[in-house]
């Protein structure tokens, strides 16, 4: 095979790997925590960390995951504080969610501290995007 | 391989990689602090325009982001500078406009009010409103939501005749 040709096709390869919706955001991730220590992800424990109920520093109420986004990804949520509404979070419903890794950190950092008050260990944050990314 | 044909192997790459690297990343340019504000504030609550508060509330505001009404939602400094910039440039005392020249007059010099819903002008233009159609509607909850009521409100529209009280329709006083 000529450089060229070969040039070509590992190209295209790389392109459509980018437009590999938010599997491959996620999977870069997912390998990131392993890096860090993490262990087996799992979708159930993301479910039940989603779902789970705490009340950080200076809250004036408990929060979770779903007092924003409800426990339904699949459905438009509303911001618990100011009401604002929220474009649902399930892959399956809107598809750019997942796909740009700068926003899933940033917003996994942001929304830790809102709702837990600390930063998520890199096992939580893979067992959440292990069940948010088959929604 | 020949080392001299890996080389070229990367020149043809980045032909086609690159261009749709930069085209994913962040705006550059003027459109960066309109679409910063958008997702780093907006993603949470009503894109305030930025003439509904002078330029001091604005810095105080980004000063303060690691107590933001109670939240730290910390940003970094490259966003906050962009911020700032964005901010600055469309305030009240920037914007131009017959209400951002108001707002200005209803603040004493001497306060750096943090929040719109308590400024001078924005409790006058509200004050008839009832409080079961702000605090006491679900959908309302508070003056600061703003979009519940003015659908425009993102894009400074506040006009009267566009006014939809959810729960209770148009608004005529």
């Amino acid at each position: 095979m000529s450089i060229i040709s070969r040039t070509l096709l590992v190209s295209l390869a790389m392109t459509l790997s980018t437009t590999a919706l938010a599997s491959s955001a996620v999977d870069t991730l997912l390998s990131e925590y392993r890096q860090a220590g993490a262990k087996h992800f799992s979708a159930s424990q993301g479910k039940r960390l989603w779902n789970q109920a705490g009340r950080p520093p200076g809250a004036s109420t408990d929060r979770s995951c779903a007092s924003c986004h409800t426990s339904d990804v699949q459905q438009p949520g509303r911001h618990a504080v100011t009401g604002k509404p929220i474009k649902p979070l399930a892959p399956s419903v809107l598809s750019r969610r997942l796909t740009n890794i700068a926003k899933v950190r940033k917003w996994l950092r942001r929304n830790c501290r809102w709702t837990r008050g600390r930063e998520c260990k890199a096992q939580e944050k893979g067992d959440l995007l292990t069940y948010l990314r088959d929604q | 391989m020949p080392l001299k044909f890996r080389k070229w192997n990367y020149v043809l790459l980045s032909l086609v990689w690159i261009p749709g690297l930069t085209l994913s990343a962040t705006p550059v340019g003027k459109q960066a602090g309109a679409a910063l504000y958008q997702d780093e504030c907006a993603s949470c609550h009503t894109a305030y325009p930025a003439e509904l508060l002078p330029t001091r509330s604005w810095q105080k505001i980004l000063a303060g982001l690691d107590q933001h009404f109670g939240d730290n939602i910390s940003l970094g400094n490259t966003s906050l500078t962009t911020l700032a910039r964005y901010l600055q440039a469309h305030s009240a005392e920037r914007a131009g406009t017959h209400r951002a020249r108001r707002i200005l007059q209803s603040i004493p010099q001497d306060q750096t009010p943090l929040r719109i819903s308590t400024l001078p002008y924005i409790q006058r233009r509200h004050h008839e409103l009832p409080a079961r159609l702000v605090t006491g509607n679900p959908q309302v909850k508070s003056l600061s939501n703003c979009i519940a009521c003015h659908r425009g409100a993102e894009r400074g529209v506040f006009n009267e005749d566009t006014v939809r009280i959810p729960g209770y329709g148009r608004w005529d006083d």
